[in-house]
């Protein structure tokens, strides 16, 4: 650990409220430990801008351990700030070093109509939440459930599934699709559902109720660019789309699968 | 968009095949270009029946992939109206940001190309004769080359998205499978396609 | 000089009145189950229960009591519920399936439970959360929550935490993310079902009483900045820890105090507050601008081995570099028997006493000691599998713990295949909490509590992966069962708007609000919480002493008078404002913050996680004094500025021999 300074620029999204225009502003920050997380960097600038009595950039975080998903700003041009790092990354364990002294950076919130801006970098996600009402569960009461011995999962399922089940909502997929395509996240969860003995019953409907409501919140349809796979920081493989729809086109032809 | 994708690129590959008659010669080609146009699928259909039946579902394919493309474009401009001021791009190949307006110049050239050796070719009655004559002008060579490229360009990432599309790509190893078909579909499009005007315009064909 | 009686008056001793300790401990919850009225399901949605929180005892709660047909109103700050902090636990979850045959049981998890919170824990609660983690798993198993199996289909388990049986299952290292997402999922279905009505972006400012009953709470629309009451027939906070009163803690930035503490000051006791658990093995803090502590798995100790250097001038140089008789193994020293294996509370220590002597390791960081005096400390010691690596090769330490030397290198930027990684305590887990009966009601009736919010089943100490298995325990088949027997009587007499008691709330909410506006001081938020947590973590942390416990309490109120004097908060009321959000949060750490120090102050014994430096054994272990202290302190508030009001809850133990805990 190399405590080095750096003084960056940084040009942040600022938007007072979702109904007024916001352009990119201006601020030096200077004396960046190269230690610091990209959000105590944004908490370093909030308490300069207070003690100036003006007002300091709003921005969701919450965990800041890379797992509740509440964090996520495009940091130049990149959700999270990957860039070409090879390894994947949220805002919040995205860390100082990986800039030089003299950087310029440019900070924007998510764009996607479906994720309207609140304020400056905060954006509203409760589509997702829709999604999953949509059909993302299995339908068992509490106290409902047989012994969890029942019905084995062979194993290479299970690590497909649970590889679909890390997604952690963040949003990164849909900002960083040309289209703004929810796909990703959507098929994760049909995916992670869909391979378990427990998720059978319902895997049909569940596939058709949940691409239904993800295309009438008007998130993009897919092109298989995978520029959202790239961005994921849970690294969900872009081959779950293909599980969507295979299911999605199996759909068609069940029963089980009518509304 | 998959399905019609796929029939257009299995069109492709038909047509590649009787591209190639010409090496055989002058008459093998213009009796296969007769076969298509009148005796394809003779007696079941009427004397150039089949032909217009096959050029209605080519047009349909090529109608409807045009319009789920625009849907899609439609769908994709409404969910995103806003761009980033700066956009880096992490995985999107060339070929795969350029569908859209790839496809737009891959039609405009599709009209000039039905024009030219369909609707108004040089020699109606020897077709041979129409294709060795326009691509002994190095100029409809290199124009050709260079469309050529756009469509392995467009059908590179549309074998592949077409599969993953219909749910092929379901693990690591497909993904690899399908990006490796896809690029040898592309190439031998490519190359199937240049070869007969490239040996035309330096005279091993029809000279 | 003060003493400790200055602070607090002592009130009449209370006890849970719900569960029927006659009977032999494993016939307790049955009968409860039975003898709890009941409501009709067609009465179901006449009926309106308030849930604040969604982690797991909040949204299992709410899906649970949707499933029901209850009409549930859910609330959580962050825009989403399935972001609430269950789900960065990472471990693992305890249920005694006895799936591997090793002598599990029931009562081995619950002797394990109580004698983990070193019996400072109610036994009949305890009991019955070890009776339902068996269905735990079962109901997470069919919601799809992918825990680890193995190649015959089957659940995985490992050992966990000290224990000698294998009971623990898990979900790579993010269980509590899948947890949360079954328990997300289960409520999302409900909410399509219309059962819950969810509300994001929410938080609760306040509670509604109305004759003695929970009725509703007041919140701020985190986004337009309304303030709203809500009334219900019943009020469950599943709001989590306080940890976040010494501002740097493994909690996430939002955690907050707020709706227990708005519930202690209408009359519901705070039961423990001073019991909260220090971590052993976190990243440490790299700086003053430090927002957060990340937790790396205990396990790590297995085959790493913890040293710092024995002359404070080697803390700078390049570890690698300095010889091994320059070296200080010192659990090895000072533990011979348990090395670096020692429990949580004595390797925190430990490393503190290190650094405090000048021989940690990393960078400085300036600190104000108990005199008052600035220095600059290091707050690091070694964790070193350069052994381990010669032991079992690079490949097999990376197979081990991978995810974790991952983790580590993203964080700190260094390899810890290379160098030896930096490890410090931090605060972790508060075991403490709003007082509950069996029922898991507080004294103030209509008002349940679940969750880590509540104070009841973890004593002075919680052990590894019981946090998950309390949330869903809670969640999912303990408040269903209970909190009938309180809406059998109702519905309750609707409250209307301009009822005095939601009118009082909503006002008291509305001056609160604008009189931090309103300061326009000079300090920011956060430089005062950072005070106050530096004042908590050196006085209330791993070591406490009376003296250093009454300084401490003259500081925090110093501080939350310069609080009110100085804070400035900018933005306006009626917008999103996350300035203001956290000065809320403060105003409540800023007073929590001295009940602990009370607690901490009258409980002069040392039990768990608590350690009274005048209550020690000859070997520095932590003394309990039962004869004086075998009881659950609950706080009652008595008004700002007069002295808080003690109840003490004796501890019986029928089921469970009281002994001193041993780790020889």
């Amino acid at each position: 650990m190399s405590d080095t300074k750096i003084n960056i620029t940084l040009r942040i999204w600022r938007q007072p409220k979702a109904t007024s225009p916001g352009k990119l502003v201006t601020y030096p920050v200077n004396g960046v430990s190269t230690d610091m997380s990209f959000l105590e960097m944004l908490d370093m600038l909030n308490e300069e801008l207070t003690v100036k009595g003006e007002e300091p950039v709003a921005f969701d975080h919450d965990c800041r351990e890379g797992i509740c998903g509440m964090c996520g700003v495009v940091i130049n041009g990149t959700p999270h700030g990957r860039g070409s790092s090879p390894v994947p990354t949220t805002t919040c364990q995205l860390h100082m070093r990986n800039f030089k002294d003299g950087d310029v950076i440019t900070v924007e919130p998510w764009r996607a109509r479906p994720f309207p801006i609140i304020k400056d970098l905060v954006v509203d996600r409760s589509a997702f939440d829709k999604i999953i009402q949509a059909g993302g569960y299995i339908s068992v009461n509490t106290g409902a459930a047989p012994e969890a011995h029942a019905a084995p999962v062979p194993k290479i399922k299970a690590d497909r599934s649970f590889d679909a089940a890390t997604c952690i909502g963040c949003g990164a997929c849909v900002a960083a699709c040309p289209n703004s395509s929810g796909m990703l996240f959507t098929a994760a969860k049909i995916t992670h559902l869909g391979l378990l003995p427990q998720g059978q019953p319902e895997r049909y409907l569940r596939v058709k109720k949940m691409i239904g409501e993800h295309d009438a919140l008007g998130f993009g349809g897919c092109q298989n660019l995978g520029e959202c796979a790239a961005a994921c920081p849970k690294s969900i493989p872009l081959d779950v789309i293909s599980q969507l729809n295979r299911d999605l086109i199996k759909s068609m032809f069940k029963r089980d699968g009518k509304k | 968009m998959a399905v019609t994708g796929l029939i257009l690129i299995a069109f492709l590959l038909f047509h590649m095949y009787g591209n190639l008659k010409v090496f055989i010669g002058e008459e093998a080609f213009n009796h296969y270009a007769e076969w298509l146009k009148t005796d394809m699928l003779y007696p079941i259909f009427p004397k150039g029946g089949f032909i217009w039946c096959f050029r209605l579902v080519m047009l349909a394919a090529l109608v409807l992939h045009m319009w789920s493309a625009i849907t899609l474009w439609l769908r994709a401009k409404k969910a995103n109206p806003d761009s980033y001021a700066v956009k880096k791009r992490l995985e999107r190949t060339y070929s795969s940001s350029m569908m859209r307006w790839g496809g737009i110049i891959l039609a405009g050239f599709l009209v000039f190309h039905l024009y030219q050796f369909t609707i108004a070719p040089r020699d109606p009655a020897s077709p041979y004769n129409s294709v060795v004559t326009d691509f002994s002008q190095w100029y409809f060579v290199l124009f050709y080359a260079l469309w050529l490229i756009a469509v392995c360009m467009h059908v590179r990432h549309g074998f592949w998205s077409a599969f993953a599309t219909l749910g092929a790509n379901t693990s690591e190893e497909s993904h690899m499978v399908l990006n490796a078909l896809a690029w040898i579909v592309a190439l031998l499009i490519y190359i199937g396609f240049i070869l007969p005007p490239v040996c035309i315009l330096f005279g091993l064909i029809g000279a | 000089m003060a003493k400790p009686e200055d602070f607090f008056t002592v009130g009449n001793d209370i006890a849970d009145t719900k569960a029927d300790t006659s009977l032999p401990i494993e016939k307790i919850w049955p009968e409860r189950q039975f003898h709890a009225k009941l409501v009709n399901p067609s009465n179901r949605r006449k009926l309106t229960v308030i849930i604040v929180g969604t982690g797991l005892a909040g949204g299992a709660a709410a899906a649970s009591l949707g499933e029901a047909g209850y009409n549930v109103l859910n609330f959580c700050y962050q825009d989403s519920p399935r972001r609430a902090h269950s789900i960065a636990a990472q471990g693992g979850i305890n249920a005694a399936k006895n799936y591997r045959n090793d002598n599990d049981s029931v009562h081995r998890l619950f002797y394990d439970t109580v004698k983990g919170g070193d019996y400072r824990a109610r036994e009949t609660n305890v009991y019955r959360l070890a009776e339902v983690s068996a269905n735990i798993i079962d109901q997470c198993v069919a919601q799809g929550v992918p825990f680890a199996r193995d190649y015959g289909g089957l659940l995985d388990n490992r050992s966990f935490g000290g224990v000698q049986v294998q009971r623990t299952f898990y979900a790579r290292g993010q269980t509590g993310q899948q947890l949360l997402i079954g328990a997300y999922q289960a409520l999302e279905r409900q909410v399509d079902a219309g059962t819950v009505k969810m509300y994001t972006r929410h938080e609760m400012m306040e509670i509604i009483l109305k004759d003695g009953r929970a009725r509703g709470i007041v919140t701020r629309d985190m986004v337009t900045g309304e303030i709203e009451s809500w009334t219900a027939d019943a009020v469950v906070l599943a709001t989590g820890g306080y940890g976040n009163v010494f501002f740097l803690s493994t909690n996430a930035m939002g955690c907050n105090n707020t709706a227990a503490w708005r519930a202690y000051r209408k009359g519901a006791y705070f039961g423990n507050p001073c019991f909260t658990q220090i971590h052993p093995t976190c990243i440490p803090v790299h700086g003053d601008t430090q927002s957060k502590l990340t937790l790396m798995s205990e396990s790590l100790r297995n085959d790493g081995r913890i040293w710092v250097p024995k002359n404070a001038a080697d803390a700078t140089k390049d570890p690698r570099e300095i010889p091994e008789e320059d070296r200080d193994y010192y659990l090895e020293r000072i533990y011979p028997a348990f090395g670096n294996l020692v429990p949580r509370d004595i390797a925190s220590r430990q490393a503190k006493y290190m650094c405090d002597e000048g021989r940690g390791v990393g960078p400085a960081v300036t600190e104000t000691d108990q005199d008052g005096n600035t220095r600059q400390v290091r707050r690091g010691v070694y964790l070193d599998f350069s052994e381990a690596i010669s032991r079992m090769g690079k490949d097999g330490v990376s197979a081990k713990y991978g995810n974790l030397f991952d983790m580590y290198a993203q964080i700190t930027g260094e390899d810890p295949y290379e160098t030896p990684m930096r490890i410090y305590p931090a605060v972790h887990y508060t075991m403490g909490g709003l007082w509950v009966d069996y029922d898991l009601e507080s004294n103030v009736p209509g008002l349940y509590v679940t969750g880590e919010a509540n104070f009841s089943d973890h004593g002075a100490n919680r052990l590894g992966a019981s946090a998950l298995m309390q949330g869903l325990a809670d969640g999912y088949f303990v408040l269903p069962n209970t909190i009938n027997d309180y809406l059998a009587s109702g519905p309750y007499e609707k409250l209307s708007d301009d009822d005095p008691a939601v009118v009082e709330a909503v006002n008291s909410v509305n001056e609160r609000i604008d009189k931090l506006l309103s300061i326009n001081g000079e300090r920011t938020v956060d430089s005062i919480h950072k005070e106050l947590g530096n004042i908590m973590w050196e006085y209330c942390g791993m070591e406490r002493k009376e003296a250093g416990l009454i300084t401490a309490i003259q500081k925090i109120r110093d501080l939350r008078e310069e609080f009110w004097k100085n804070v400035k908060v900018t933005g306006e009321k009626e917008e999103l404002n996350q300035a203001l959000e956290r000065a809320g949060r403060l105003v409540d750490f800023l007073e929590l913050g001295e009940l602990m120090c009370i607690d901490a102050l009258h409980r002069r014994e040392s039990a768990g996680g608590h350690f009274r430096a005048e209550s020690q054994t000859e070997d520095g272990e932590a003394l309990r004094d039962d004869k004086n202290f075998l009881y659950v302190a609950a706080w009652e508030f008595a008004g700002d500025g007069k002295k808080p009001i003690l109840h003490k809850e004796p501890l019986v133990y029928k089921a469970i021999e009281l002994k001193q805990r041993s780790y020889k």
